[in-house]
């Protein structure tokens, strides 16, 4: 193996147009990955969104098993996996045993669906590990409604979903459904997922549903920064993850998960130099 | 002035269990009431009563003449002590502001009338220097504190509190009572307070509510709090003893601990 496998820059400049779906994409993803992840993180579902994922990973092999569309397949493996969890899993006990009976149930179904699926390998792999051009044009129109759809009612729950997530009774009290606001959160998840696995695959999802929010959450405590900086990490991973994996040729995914965790690393280092400043004081 | 609640033959029942049978009382506003009662007899779930969230067995309970119904925002309520999640983004003063509309969809964005209406509830508890810090580095007594202004900010008519002294020092128990009393007190809004212990609340209580095995008391002090009235309650002996102003029972909690503290 040679370095320049990995980094690469030559043809630089002809390479960009190719990835343009990618990178449009990649913007999506990480406003939608960036704001969900926060209230992903406050409501203790980090395992969950792995679960989805891997559902999501089964419904996008199968359908690309009998010819259909892999984004409605991942889309359809979320959802089930996401309301599955939402009724079921209405406690984190139970959250966390019906996620790790989902996971590897989902990712067997969805390797067996792909060791059945007569076409390229570059196609399967991709699902799993994300690809660098997997994106054409219908695809990030997809990835287009699915977003607007996740956004638009993250900012119509929001408040509400605050509330709860501050204090189910108080929030109960005052006329909340907390447990109606609980399932229809989990399903936006599912859908956020359900994009996210198109292109950074089943296996990384958490990069960018998760690290670019624990990140923002080492840094701020205030409502309005958290997920200002949660996209904004999310997209610096997602873009700089995109134009680095352009050089080599290679799945995306390293380079968003580097990137990610890289920025994770620096926020706890910020995070703990202020503590002891703090108490030094 | 109109009642605040009446409760009419309520019971409460789970099975073959009588959590509380034929609860008849009335609430009149500015009224402080005491809840007391051993676990299991029933208190927090006389209060999700009034929150509609718990249904009644039988009969009905009346908020503002009209029968309860959930989400109501001229009832306050301070559920039991619980330390919050310190991850939580959330300033003293975002906290604050749910209380006033945080059950309304949208994003929480604040314009000058909300932020005059959270910074008066935060001064009325003594908490507008907390304003804007994080939730996570609040004490046991601050967080008592958000809790109550949280409450009192839509200006509630009834203000239910669960146990608000719980896991609290004997300092700031009499601080968070006097606060929650005189705050109700000066919006003419009635409390029902349930607490363990009467002390820390006998200068503000009107009347007592008395729960223990599926029957009731109610009255002033002086009438519920005594050995005949608690030994009749209870069907047991039941000491109540009066010393320097404090108020002592004995032989209650020992006999009605364990049986049941899931309903708590």
């Amino acid at each position: 193996m040679d370095f320049s496998d990995v980094f690469n820059f030559s043809d630089y400049d002809r390479l960009i147009p190719l990835v343009a779906n990618s990178l449009w994409a990649g913007v999506l993803l990480a406003l939608v990955g960036g704001l969900i992840g926060v209230f992903v993180m406050n409501r203790e579902l980090s395992f969950a969104v792995h679960g989805i994922s891997e559902l999501s990973f089964a419904g996008a092999a199968i359908f690309l098993l009998f010819g259909l569309d892999v984004v409605l397949g991942s889309v359809v493996g979320s959802l089930t996996a996401a309301l599955i969890i939402a009724v079921l899993g209405d406690r984190s006990k139970d959250r966390n045993s019906i996620v790790a009976v989902l996971m590897p149930f989902g990712l067997g179904i969805g390797i067996l669906a792909l060791a059945l699926y007569p076409g390229r390998a570059a196609n399967k792999f991709g699902l799993l590990t994300g690809q660098i051009v997997a994106v054409d044009d219908p695809k990030l129109a997809s990835l287009a409604v699915i977003s607007a759809i996740v956004l638009v009612s993250m900012v119509v729950i929001w408040r509400p979903l605050l509330f709860a997530t501050l204090d189910s009774e108080v929030a109960a009290a005052r006329g909340v459904n907390t447990r109606v606001l609980g399932i229809v959160f989990v399903m936006l998840l599912g859908l956020a997922v359900a994009a996210a696995v198109q292109v950074v695959g089943a296996l990384l999802v958490l990069a960018l549903l998760v690290t670019p929010a624990a990140s923002a959450l080492r840094l701020s405590k205030s409502q309005l920064w958290v997920p200002v900086l949660s996209v904004a990490f999310a997209f610096v991973a997602m873009i700089g993850g995109i134009l680095l994996a352009l050089g080599g040729g290679l799945p995306i995914s390293p380079y968003v998960t580097t990137i990610s965790f890289l920025i994770y690393l620096t926020a706890r280092g910020i995070s703990f130099v202020r503590g002891k400043l703090e108490v030094s004081k | 002035m109109n009642v605040i609640l009446q409760v009419n033959n309520a019971s409460l029942q789970f099975d073959e269990r009588v959590i509380w049978q034929n609860l008849n009382f009335e609430v009149q506003p500015g009224e402080f009431i005491a809840l007391i009662g051993a676990n299991g007899s029933g208190k927090s779930m006389f209060l999700k009563s009034v929150l509609a969230q718990q249904k009644l067995t039988s009969g009905s309970i009346n908020f503002l003449g009209s029968k309860v119904r959930r989400g109501s925002t001229d009832i306050g309520y301070i559920p039991q002590h619980r330390s919050l999640d310190a991850q939580l983004p959330l300033t003293v003063f975002d906290a604050v502001r749910l209380g006033l509309d945080g059950h309304k969809l949208g994003l929480p964005l604040t314009g000058a009338k909300t932020k005059a209406l959270v910074t008066e509830a935060l001064i009325q508890v003594e908490a507008d220097q907390l304003a804007q810090k994080p939730l996570g580095e609040l004490s046991g007594g601050e967080m008592q504190r958000v809790r109550v202004a949280q409450a009192l900010i839509s200006k509630p008519k009834l203000i239910l509190a669960d146990e608000p002294l719980s896991a609290l020092d004997l300092n700031h128990q009499h601080v968070v009572s006097e606060l929650i009393a005189n705050q109700a007190k000066k919006q003419g809004a009635a409390v029902i307070f349930v607490t363990h212990d009467l002390n820390p609340v006998s200068d503000y209580v009107d009347r007592v509510l008395y729960l223990a095995k599926g029957r009731y008391s109610i009255g002033t002090t002086q009438e519920v709090m005594q050995s005949d009235v608690l030994s009749d309650l209870y069907g047991t002996e039941i000491d109540v003893v009066r010393s320097q102003g404090r108020i002592v029972v004995l032989g209650a909690h020992d006999h009605d601990h364990h049986d049941d503290e899931e309903w708590v």
